[in-house]
């Protein structure tokens, strides 16, 4: 098995075009598990995990860029203004697989479970690929297709991910079935935008990909303007719209039976997690510390 | 005379806080395992195993394989060159597999390749044609007339059957109750490993991780068609054991393949085949009732025990007797009607585990005791106080309890450790890592509940119902370059229990001398029993205080013979390095070493009985007594839990380290606590579906609170330094009092563990059952493979190995 270890990402698009097969590792924290149990024999890896390009994340123009290659670890470190996606940092795995993880990974292998994806469908993100002679984005829920699908082709590299920085507070929680250390069985992250006034919740694990509660997102928008809170952040919600708010996200997922939970049980942790996190995050806009 | 300086104790002794031997090494990272175990130009071994949990084999198709790219050796049951089958106490399971596999993860064929992967691929170019054969895979389902047979003499492995006093006795007040454990692993962080290197002799030396150096030998000598004394057997680094290795895995096939090929094979398994690999603790079905007065004292104790042995006996029949045995809890009860069954299905087999069967008795009494309690009005504690059994107390069988059994003790020092101060409430207020959901961020103080739960239990030391499981050693006293030196040769394992530091603190104890050198444990020397029941700081321990005190007496006689000045009527003594006598320095040890002195002794626990027809007998050794206190915090609404603290209080006997006692404590709690909440083997039709460390969860340093231990010291009389075993107590506790404490906090049943989140916010209904399985028919008391003179297994080896002795 050859291993490229390209410097550039010019020239890791080359390698790529050249040799469409060889499988890209960044962290390897997926594909050396898949390496080491004999589940896949790639002919040739390329190595990621050193590009520059892939290494940063910026803000411009009110736009957060995320390179595909950023640690879990370095998010937790420098990105900690980002809630959400440092609290789903935190929940992966081990320090060890957090200094070595990446988003760009949890992306490429696309697993329901993976903790950085409901983040990335919460802000609703554009994921960024290129390949030797194009580059194109597609949004996070075009990306993931299917169980460990994704909309990749051969020939290309995700970048990163791309959103607009967001106004409001946020959280991600996720349910496993010990404290630390453990593969999501549920997991929930919740933006308030309080420029679109909207806010937006999306599912890990409880479906084939991350899912969007569209539904429970308009209507507890609807009920936020209704209660006058998106302007006087005072202004409670009326108790039985949290409620309904909860059923709403319980009824978009989409869960099975398996070894690590029950459908019965999924449904019913995203309608807690879904009241918890709205209380929580009407709570913050109440203190005024919801962050951009 | 010597010099006079005033002389110090020697250190490193018993009852000091010595540093474990290998705790550096292990830390550092610089322990070899058995899993690093190297040889120049050894080959790798890989296992097929069936896929099916009950299935014919038609034919076995290896051309393929043998055909593959660096293949030295495929192997199947033709092959074995001796005995066909192996087993601790019956020989009832195959090397390989033929013409029938009992399980999933049942080794059908072997390879030695080059290199693992090629073995690995050579394996799966092995064609077996199965026929698959109905499976029986519920162990009540197995007691049925027309259930498939797992065996040809059908599925009852053993049945236990206690009649104490007058099991009709009436009583004011009955409690009833149904539970269930499920099959937890011992998960050891170190999977199977070892190395098998052809000898010149035409045996073969291998060295492997195990607990039991001379069981293995003995199940692998007849298999292998060799002399004992042709099998050589070296304990290779051991990265925990909790009884996974007191079965035989990959030592007869490694065996195979380097006899066969010349050449050192080795073997080790990954992670997912090694929950295939090896036993599990016995998944448990226990309807128990209870009639006590109604100021609290227990009359009369039903309890019927249902345990899943698998698909060979393993351990099953100690595991059987065990938990009937300590079905009725450390109480006093006049009257009891016990009967325990022991079961073949095709689900993997089951054997030795920590608490070896008293876990999941002492989950189902104590639960009862709880019930008792409610029903009463009585304090829980109080109720047991009430009944606390004590030295003079008769056991079930029949057995009076004659050593120390501090039960008031352990109870009411467990008790009386302080509860930890209640968390601050109100969302913000508190680090939320600190609530049930830990890292994840699920809680910020939302729904909690806060519960306490209390569990007493007990079990015995060392090997019972008859068996002399005794442990020889040597010990050398020599003039070493830098003074007197000792070394000690036994063939106890260390499997990270801390033997080996015991045993040398023995040893400066015994003879005064602080350089202590322990040979590696081999089958040079006589059996040193198994590293399990927690018996080996009492047996190795007292086989090296033997073995020191009779080098002592032969030091003395040098003594006595070259002072002639010395005072015939002088008592001497060693200490630090020094000869004593009537507390006066006669001089180094060293001057009387020109000639080393050499020693070897075998230590046995005095002896014990079988079980009779009516299931009496004086069966056990030594008791040991240990309560816990658990208090926990529950996220009501989500059903996750954390576990504030941990009060244990122990009988011990007496700590020869205590620290090491508090490592056995907190250690045997994670365990416990574990299987509370979190492990278990999930079987669907014979089938692990969570064969990984991924889905096989195991608690991390953010699920385990702190453990305040208490040391109940009364020293156990005729027993080395009354001490008594510590390793597997506070696992039997543990889990009993973490299931109380969540009971305490949520008011639900909780009559099975683990314990759910499904149970605990009441989208899972407990487990009920239509009523206990009729008594089997069975020819008597012992294993039912004895009767069917099935070719025996250890005891018979044993036995064999003493006539020739
Ligand atoms: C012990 C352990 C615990 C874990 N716990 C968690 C957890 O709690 N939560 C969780 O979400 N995950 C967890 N994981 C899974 C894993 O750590 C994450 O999915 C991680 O994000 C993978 O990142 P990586 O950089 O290591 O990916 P790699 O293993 O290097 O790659 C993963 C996949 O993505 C592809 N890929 C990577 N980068 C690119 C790119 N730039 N362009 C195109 N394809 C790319 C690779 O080809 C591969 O298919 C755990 C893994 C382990 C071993």
């Amino acid at each position: 098995m050859d291993v490229l270890l390209p410097r550039t990402l010019e020239e890791a698009l080359e390698m790529k075009a050249a040799k469409p097969e060889a499988l890209p590792i960044a962290g390897g924290t997926d594909v050396m598990v898949e390496l080491n149990f004999d589940l896949h024999r790639p002919e040739a890896l390329i190595d990621i995990c050193r590009l520059p390009e892939l290494r940063e994340w910026k803000r411009e123009n009110g736009m957060i860029f995320l390179g595909a290659g950023v640690t879990y670890g370095r998010i937790m470190r420098e990105l900690s203004e980002l809630t959400p996606l440092t609290q789903a940092s935190r929940t992966v795995g081990s320090p060890q697989i957090r200094n070595r993880g990446t988003v760009g990974g949890n992306l490429g292998t696309g697993s329901p479970a993976g903790d950085a994806l409901p983040v990335l469908a919460a802000y609703d993100a554009e994921i960024e690929l290129a390949s030797a002679n194009r580059a194109r984005s597609v949004r996070w829920n075009e990306f993931h297709v299917g169980v460990k699908k994704t909309a990749l082709e051969p020939d290309e590299l995700i970048l990163g991910a791309r959103w607009r920085a967001v106004r409001g507070p946020g959280s991600f929680s996720k349910i496993g079935t010990r404290n630390a250390m453990v593969i999501s069985v549920a997991g929930l992250c919740l933006v308030m935008d309080d420029d679109a006034r909207a806010v937006r919740v999306a599912l890990g694990s409880v479906g084939p990909t991350v899912l969007r509660a569209s539904e429970a997102e308009t209507f507890v928008a609807e009920e936020l303007t209704r209660s006058g809170n998106w302007d006087d952040p005072g202004a409670d919600l009326p108790v039985d719209a949290m409620g309904a708010f909860a059923e709403r996200v319980a009824a978009a997922a989409r869960p099975i039976d398996d070894v690590r939970g029950t459908a019965a049980y999924r449904r019913h942790a995203c309608a807690v997690l879904a009241r918890r996190a709205l209380g929580w995050a009407l709570a913050a806009r109440r203190e005024g510390v919801g962050r951009p | 005379m010597g010099d006079t300086r005033v002389r110090e104790r020697t250190r490193g002794g018993i009852g000091e806080d010595v540093a474990r031997i290998d705790g550096l090494p292990k830390s550092k990272g610089a322990f070899a395992y058995a899993s690093d175990l190297w040889a120049d130009g050894m080959l790798w071994g890989h296992t097929l195993r069936s896929p099916h949990p009950h299935a014919r084999i038609r034919s076995i198709e290896i051309s393929a394989a043998v055909a593959s790219p660096g293949v030295h050796a495929v192997l199947t049951a033709e092959d074995v060159p001796g005995k066909k089958t192996y087993g601790l106490e019956f020989a009832d399971q195959p090397v390989l597999a033929w013409d029938r596999v009992r399980y999933v993860g049942e080794p059908v064929a072997i390879v030695a390749a080059e290199h693992p992967e090629l073995a690995r691929r050579a394996a799966a170019r092995i064609v077996v044609d199965y026929e698959v054969l109905p499976a029986v895979t519920d162990m009540k389902e197995a007691l049925e007339p027309d259930a498939p047979k797992v065996m040809e003499f059908g599925n009852v492995l053993r049945h236990v059957r206690i009649v104490h006093g007058d099991p009709d006795a009436d009583a004011d007040v009955w409690v009833e109750g149904y539970y269930e454990t499920g099959m937890q692993d011992q998960a050891p962080l170190g999977p199977e490993a070892g190395l098998a290197v052809p000898a010149e002799d035409g045996g073969i030396d291998v060295y492997v991780a195990t607990q039991w150096l001379h069981v293995d030998r003995q199940q692998m000598a007849p298999c292998l068609g060799l002399p004992m004394e042709k099998v050589r057997v070296y304990l290779a680094g051991v990265g925990g054991a909790f009884g996974a290795r007191e079965d035989v895995s990959m030592q007869i096939h490694a065996s195979m393949l380097a006899l066969h090929t010349g050449k050192p094979v080795k073997m080790s398994y990954g992670r997912a085949e090694s929950f295939l690999g090896h036993v599990h603790r016995h998944p448990s079905r226990i309807w128990m009732r209870h009639g006590a007065t109604r100021d609290g004292r227990l009359v009369n104790i039903r309890a019927r025990l249902l345990l899943d042995g698998g698909a060979y006996a393993s351990s099953s029949t100690a595991v059987t007797g065990n938990a009937s045995t300590f079905a009725c809890g450390p109480y006093e009860v006049p009257n009891a009607l016990i009967e325990g069954t022991g079961v073949y299905t095709n689900n993997p087999p089951c054997g030795a585990m920590r608490g070896f069967g008293a876990v999941q008795a002492c989950f189902a009494y104590e639960a009862q005791m709880d019930k008792l309690a409610a029903v009463l009005g009585i304090d829980p504690i109080e109720l047991r106080l009430k009944n606390a059994l004590s030295t003079g107390s008769v056991f079930p069988t029949g057995q009076v309890i004659d050593g120390t059994a501090p039960v008031r003790e352990v109870i009411e020092r467990c008790a009386a450790i302080p509860l930890p101060p209640e968390e601050p409430t109100g969302p913000a207020t508190r680090d939320p890592i600190t609530v049930p959901g830990g890292a994840q961020n699920v809680g910020h103080g939302e729904g909690l509940k806060r519960g306490v739960g209390f569990a007493a239990g007990y079990k015995n030391t060392a090997f019972s119902e008859g068996f002399d499981d005794s442990s020889e050693a040597w010990v050398r006293l020599s003039a070493g370059p830098a003074g007197p030196l000792v070394e000690i040769r036994s063939a106890a394992a260390e499997v990270g229990q801390g033997v080996y530091t015991i045993l040398t603190q023995i040893a400066r104890s015994e003879l005064g001398v602080e350089r202590v050198i322990l040979d590696p444990s081999d089958t040079n020397i006589g059996s040193a029993g198994s590293s399990s029941a927690s018996r080996q700081t009492m047996m190795s321990g007292g086989a090296v205080q033997l073995a020191c005190g009779a080098v002592r007496e032969a030091l003395f006689e040098r003594v006595r013979a070259r002072e002639a000045s010395s005072d015939p009527a002088g008592e001497l003594r060693l200490e630090a390095g020094q000869v004593l006598e009537s507390e006066l320095p006669l001089g180094p040890i060293e001057r009387f070493l020109d000639e080393p002195i050499e020693e070897t002794r075998v230590f046995h626990h005095r002896p014990t009985e079988p079980i009779d027809e009516r299931g009496q007998g004086a069966i056990h050794v030594s008791f040991a007594f240990a309560a816990e206190r658990a208090v926990v915090e529950v996220d009501e609404d989500l059903g996750l839990v954390r576990v504030i603290q941990i009060a244990a209080a122990q009988d011990v006997g007496s700590a020869l380290n205590p620290r090491s006692v508090e490592g056995q404590i907190e250690g045997g709690t994670a365990q416990g606590l574990g299987l509370a909440l979190m492990e278990e083997l999930q079987v669907v039709d014979g089938r692990i579906r969570n064969a990984s460390f991924t889905d096989y969860l195991i608690p991390t340093i953010l699920d385990m609170p702190p453990v305040v231990s208490v040391l109940v010291e009364e020293p156990e009389p005729g027993v080395p330094y009354g001490a008594k075993g510590v390793g597997e107590l506070s696992t039997i506790v543990a889990g009993a009092a973490v299931a109380a404490a969540l009971r305490n906090a949520t008011g639900r049943e909780l009559n099975r563990i683990p314990v759910k989140p499904d149970d605990l916010v009441g989208l899972a209904e407990p487990p009920t059952s239509s009523g206990p399985p009729a008594a089997p028919d069975v020819p008597g008391p012992r294993s039912v493979p004895e009767y069917f003179g099935l070719g025996a297994g250890q005891m018979e080896i044993l036995a064999n190995d003493a006539d020739d002795a």
